[in-house]
């Protein structure tokens, strides 16, 4: 790990979002977008916490990884609708336009990517999600020769934004479509030239992956991680 | 706060009082979060190093820590994404043993965790000693996984658990609060749960 010190990253207060549109890419995801006022401009990769509160107080809150580029006038999220998932299933079912949520955000300066250097982003399922900012970042910064991505769903329905991700030539593995998983093999020939390696998606995903990474050479300190357990 | 419209909640009317506020009981699960790779490395070779403003700076091998006193600590522990793990138990020694060696000197007040891979995290050394902290190498009796920060891991229970620096081998006592990994990247200098002290400015 670098551990160049760096100026503190700004987290800004809770602030109450409006949602501006609602759409569900498939039966068990939605995409947000929200007007945030006084928003502070976020890095690509960042996250921010979505807070719910019910009528006797009751507050429940999760954390989503940003899908839009910093010049979005709107901040995007996809979530991932969880069977038994508290906030998410309520996200994806309940919410509709013209909503206010508590956002909190940008969280993170760690996991993120300036479209400055060549990478290799490697996701698993929703994992893909912060990749979206940086691939929408690059395109616009006119680098996406630095972008490389490698992503393994379950099903062609499980991989979020996957025209976007067809349309940079990224590398997509259906497990459940014949496919079969994502392998060192498939990474071999992505990892020349990266010199940042960004891993994001269920812990046991990301675990396989890095140590893939690490075989074919990457160097454990340019190697980040953004993992997510079963927080619904 | 604003009501979010629509929002009722999970049934919670039997929340656990052991929750602090915005937490969830993950139950007998465990999930892994780190950040970086995690590192392989033989707990024989492994030390671990108390310097900094202390009268004797001091390292100890693992055999050096397996000598000591063992202590336990059965309890909660929570994460800043919002999960808690309760009643779980993980077996060292206490921090107070290593601190009480090397003679923290008056201007000490500070401490800044370090693991081999060069993640840090920053805590007040009144957090860390008496029986609060503890360096730690099996839960539930069985040797600290990998994953979870083993050989071994600093153990701060009361505080968020990205305090509890994984893969420990040094502790710097300072006379002032030097902002580790993720309390750079925007997290908090304390983190208490109970005062949900996730983000700078909380």
């Amino acid at each position: 790990m670098t551990d160049v010190p760096r100026p503190a990253v700004r987290t800004g207060a809770w602030r109450e979002a409006i949602v501006r549109s609602v759409s569900h890419p498939n039966e068990h995801a939605v995409v947000l977008r929200l007007q945030v006022p006084d928003r502070i401009a976020h890095l690509p990769g960042q996250h921010y916490v979505i807070r719910l509160t019910a009528p006797d107080g009751y507050v429940a809150q999760r954390s989503y990884s940003i899908a839009s580029a910093p010049s979005d006038d709107l901040l995007e999220f996809y979530i991932e609708r969880l069977p038994h998932g508290e906030v998410s299933s309520f996200l994806s079912d309940i919410v509709d336009v013209g909503d206010v949520l508590d956002v909190r955000g940008p969280i993170g300066g760690w996991f993120v990517w300036d479209a400055s250097t060549p990478m290799l982003g490697v996701a698993g399922g929703s994992g893909v999600v912060p990749f979206i900012a940086m691939l929408r970042h690059a395109r616009e910064a006119g680098r996406l020769d630095l972008l490389r991505l490698a992503v393994s769903a379950r099903t062609e329905n499980d991989v979020p934004y996957a025209a976007e991700l067809n349309s940079i030539g990224a590398l997509v593995r259906l497990t459940r479509a014949g496919d079969g998983r994502l392998t060192p093999q498939d990474l071999a020939p992505l990892v020349p030239g990266a010199r940042d390696f960004f891993v994001c998606g269920a812990p046991a995903f990301t675990s396989a992956a890095v140590s893939w990474l690490q075989v074919l050479g990457a160097p454990t300190e340019a190697i980040r991680i953004e993992s997510f357990g079963p927080s619904g | 706060m604003a009501v979010t419209r629509g929002f009722v909640g999970r049934a919670h009317q039997h929340r656990d009082p052991r929750l602090p506020p915005g937490q969830y009981d993950v139950g007998a699960e465990w999930p892994v979060l780190t950040a970086e790779a995690t590192p392989r490395r033989d707990p024989d070779s492994w030390t671990v190093t108390v310097n900094g403003l202390v009268t004797n700076s001091h390292t100890w091998t693992w055999a050096d820590l397996h000598a000591l006193p063992a202590s336990e600590y059965q309890g909660d522990i929570h994460c800043v994404t919002t999960w808690s793990k309760l009643g779980t138990r993980f077996g060292g020694v206490s921090l107070d043993l290593l601190l009480a060696a090397v003679e923290p000197l008056p201007a000490a007040a500070f401490v800044l965790a370090r693991s081999v891979t060069g993640y840090t995290t920053n805590l007040p050394l009144s957090e860390l000693s008496n029986g609060q902290a503890w360096l730690v190498w099996t839960h539930e009796g069985r040797p600290l996984s990998r994953e979870h920060g083993g050989p071994l891991r600093l153990l701060v229970p009361h505080l968020y658990f990205w305090k509890s620096a994984k893969w420990i081998s040094e502790l710097t006592l300072l006379d002032h609060d030097e902002q580790g990994f993720w309390e750079r990247n925007g997290y908090h200098d304390l983190g208490d749960p109970w005062r949900e002290q996730r983000y700078q400015g909380d």
